[in-house]
């Protein structure tokens, strides 16, 4: 879970790392209170958790409370990038000598954590990586000694900063939010430099691992307790327990597994057709998440024709196909759907859905044409 | 010969008892698997499908000192201390089933693990089938198995088995399969596999099943640059089609900073003279020409 910039300040600010000075609000009538106490000039921050906030106008200085009140009002219930804007955090504005990048993440390729750090700050790291990856400092870090002092060393000589002893604290502050909330990744862009010679967390970012979601469960109560921008996929999942990701085509894909779904995805493209989504319904479905996953697909107005993909280990083709049945007899508005069922009681899924005039094929290519076909033809 | 399991290869189960642990573990022995040992904490003295089950690694390793590998059901909150127990009791190699264990836990275990020289199969695999010799230390459906010489790594379950079934009807059997898994940190990666594959004299010729997120299908070609196609290798990618910045189903199968797309891949496998097939079916039609 992607946590707000105001939520990662909070816990920032908690494991010493200093913001600066700032209130959150969620209407223009308490945008006086928040300026007396941060000051002028502020800065006025959208929030929501979509890149590219700054350029989409999120993110303005205002020099009078009058224009603070005018730009959360406008701010907020409108959306930027589609996410909509329910809160606003209002800051004190601070004086840049120099923005850094400062993050740590996981390195799966040599399964160590990773301190990521760039003296251009403010730009996104894929934009640095894709410019000028060499630029990037990266320090791993052994999971079995965990961050030492001479990590945090290095950083500063290939950082050019002997001279801040802040940041020790604030690398020290990112391993133990990293570790104590299983974060699979706390960024700081940008780490800026004031001219008063501070170092001072300007924006956050911050994402939890849903896997711990066990360790945790108070914390992630608290964040869902407040009203969040859940993605599409987001809300599924939490119903139903979906994967689940939303595409701009118009056929859409049900299958079993990660990579079979991926595979299914890939062949309707690779047949000119044009995927409408990602729906794993898992190993081992039963009929009920077979209907749940077609109901979710049938309800969708982008969906043109339907591509059922299973094949059948621990789960039965006769229960998918009796899943199937079941979601188009409760929704009327039937899609033209194709079915590719191979596996575990193959010949009992075939005759279900023979019984009820549904198209069956055993052949992933010759299935995949058909639909495309068919989406083609409208 | 196979890899990671051979014909002397002693079963423990942990988390025998659960629902999973118990139908899988009736599978296995169906299948031809020697398990001796279950371990469910509290269920001690109980019995699975003719197996006996203890309450700790401990007491079934004291009393089966034949077991060499594990194979873990446990809930994901709890596999975590299973593995460890597993680990410090001296088990050579543990096949970790259980999905949705934390990243930072995974990546503790499996340092500590690579450490002592154990071999850690997943987690959140299938596991590991070698047809030859029946034996399956895993979930796979034995039907879309045959025994032959084709040794298959693959990241995903079903596509494994989807691609495994086209090769058997082409004719082409496998000697063994190993499902590494689909979090973003795993046990045995592709390189390691595919290492054992160029060393095991009846293995032919090897399928990578790759898909997006990390750098382990790069990491593969460029220690194929450098080694050399030993055996021939036919490759398939899935997630052409995924955007980036999004989980496709497993923790592991995401792009992020332009990293982990299914064209860098290829190109990557490509250029170091491994086949990478366009769909699932063609790794089978691919096969003869590759294979011979």
């Amino acid at each position: 879970m992607k946590l707000y910039e105001y939520e990662g300040k909070e816990i920032f600010a908690r494991y010493g790392i200093a913001i600066p000075k700032g209130r959150v609000v969620s209407s223009h009538s308490e945008v006086p209170e928040a300026i007396k106490y941060v000051g002028l000039p502020a800065v006025v921050k959208a929030q929501v958790l979509v890149g590219g906030r700054g350029k989409a106008g999120g993110v303005k200085i205002v020099n009078s409370v009058d224009e603070a009140i005018d730009r959360v009002k406008s701010m907020i219930g409108s959306s930027l990038r589609g996410a909509p804007v329910r809160k606003v955090l209002i800051e004190e504005a601070v004086d840049i000598d120099r923005e850094l990048y400062l993050s740590l993440t996981v390195d799966r390729s040599v399964r160590k954590y990773i301190i990521l750090a760039s003296r251009e700050g403010g730009v996104d790291i894929e934009e640095i990586a894709a410019r000028s990856p060499e630029s990037i400092v990266r320090i791993h870090i052994d999971p079995l000694i965990g961050l030492r002092d001479f990590h945090v060393r290095r950083l500063m000589y290939e950082l050019d900063l002997p001279e801040y002893g802040d940041l020790y604290n604030i690398v020290r502050g990112l391993y133990s939010i990293m570790l104590d909330l299983d974060a699979d990744l706390v960024e700081i862009n940008p780490l800026v430099i004031t001219r008063e010679g501070r170092l001072i967390a300007l924006d956050s970012k911050i994402t939890i691992d849903d896997n711990a979601y066990f360790r945790h469960q108070e914390f992630f109560d608290k964040l869902m307790s407040e009203e969040r921008d859940l993605t599409e996929e987001e809300i599924v999942a939490r119903k139903y327990g979906f994967s689940y990701v939303k595409l701009d085509g118009d056929i859409g894909i049900i299958g079993n597994g990660a990579g079979l779904t991926m595979a299914t995805m890939d062949l309707v493209r690779h047949f000119g057709g044009s995927p409408a989504n990602f729906l794993d319904i898992g190993g081992g479905a039963n009929r009920e998440r077979v209907k749940n996953a077609l109901s979710i697909l049938l309800n969708d107005r982008n969906v043109r024709a339907i591509f059922i993909n299973v094949y059948g280990g621990i789960t039965r083709c006769d229960e998918v196909a009796i899943g199937i049945v079941e979601a188009l007899k409760e929704h009327g508005t039937q899609k033209p759907m194709v079915v590719r069922l191979v596996g575990t009681e193959e010949e009992k899924g075939r005759q279900i859905l023979e019984e009820h005039g549904i198209k069956f094929y055993v052949s992933d290519e010759e299935a995949a044409k058909a639909v495309v076909e068919i989406a083609r033809r409208g | 010969m196979t890899i990671i399991v051979n014909k002397e290869t002693t079963v423990m189960v942990q988390g025998i008892t659960g629902r999973e642990g118990r139908f899988h573990t009736e599978r296995m022995i169906e299948y031809g698997t020697r398990i001796v040992a279950g371990v469910t904490p509290g269920k001690g003295g109980q019995s699975v499908a003719g197996v006996p089950v203890y309450n700790t690694v401990d007491q079934a390793v004291r009393r089966h000192p034949d077991i060499d590998t594990s194979i873990i059901f446990v809930p994901a909150r709890f596999a975590v201390d299973a593995f460890y127990e597993a680990v410090d009791a001296g088990v050579r190699n543990i096949v970790v089933i259980t999905e949705g264990i934390p990243l930072h836990d995974e990546i503790k275990m499996i340092n500590y693990a690579r450490g002592k020289g154990v071999v850690v199969v997943g987690p959140n695999c299938p596991g590991v089938i070698a047809p030859p010799i029946r034996v399956k230390v895993g979930i796979q459906p034995a039907r879309s198995f045959r025994p032959g010489h084709i040794g298959i790594v693959s990241r995903s379950g079903t596509l494994t088995y989807e691609i495994s079934d086209y090769l058997s009807r082409s004719g082409y059997g496998q000697s063994t399969v190993v499902g590494i898994g689909g979090d973003p940190i795993t046990g045995l990666d592709f390189i390691d596999v595919v290492k054992m594959f160029f060393d095991d004299p009846d293995t032919k010729g090897i399928v990578v099943i790759g898909e997006i997120g990390g750098d382990a299908e790069e990491r593969l070609a460029r220690y194929i640059r450098d080694v050399g196609l030993k055996k021939p290798i036919i490759a398939y990618i899935a997630g052409k089609t995924a955007p980036p910045g999004k989980r496709m189903g497993h923790a592991g199968a995401i792009i992020t900073m332009g990293m982990g797309t299914a064209e860098s891949k290829i190109s990557a496998l490509r250029s170091s003279g491994i086949e990478v097939a366009l769909t699932p079916m063609e790794v089978a039609s691919l096969a003869k020409k590759v294979f011979g």
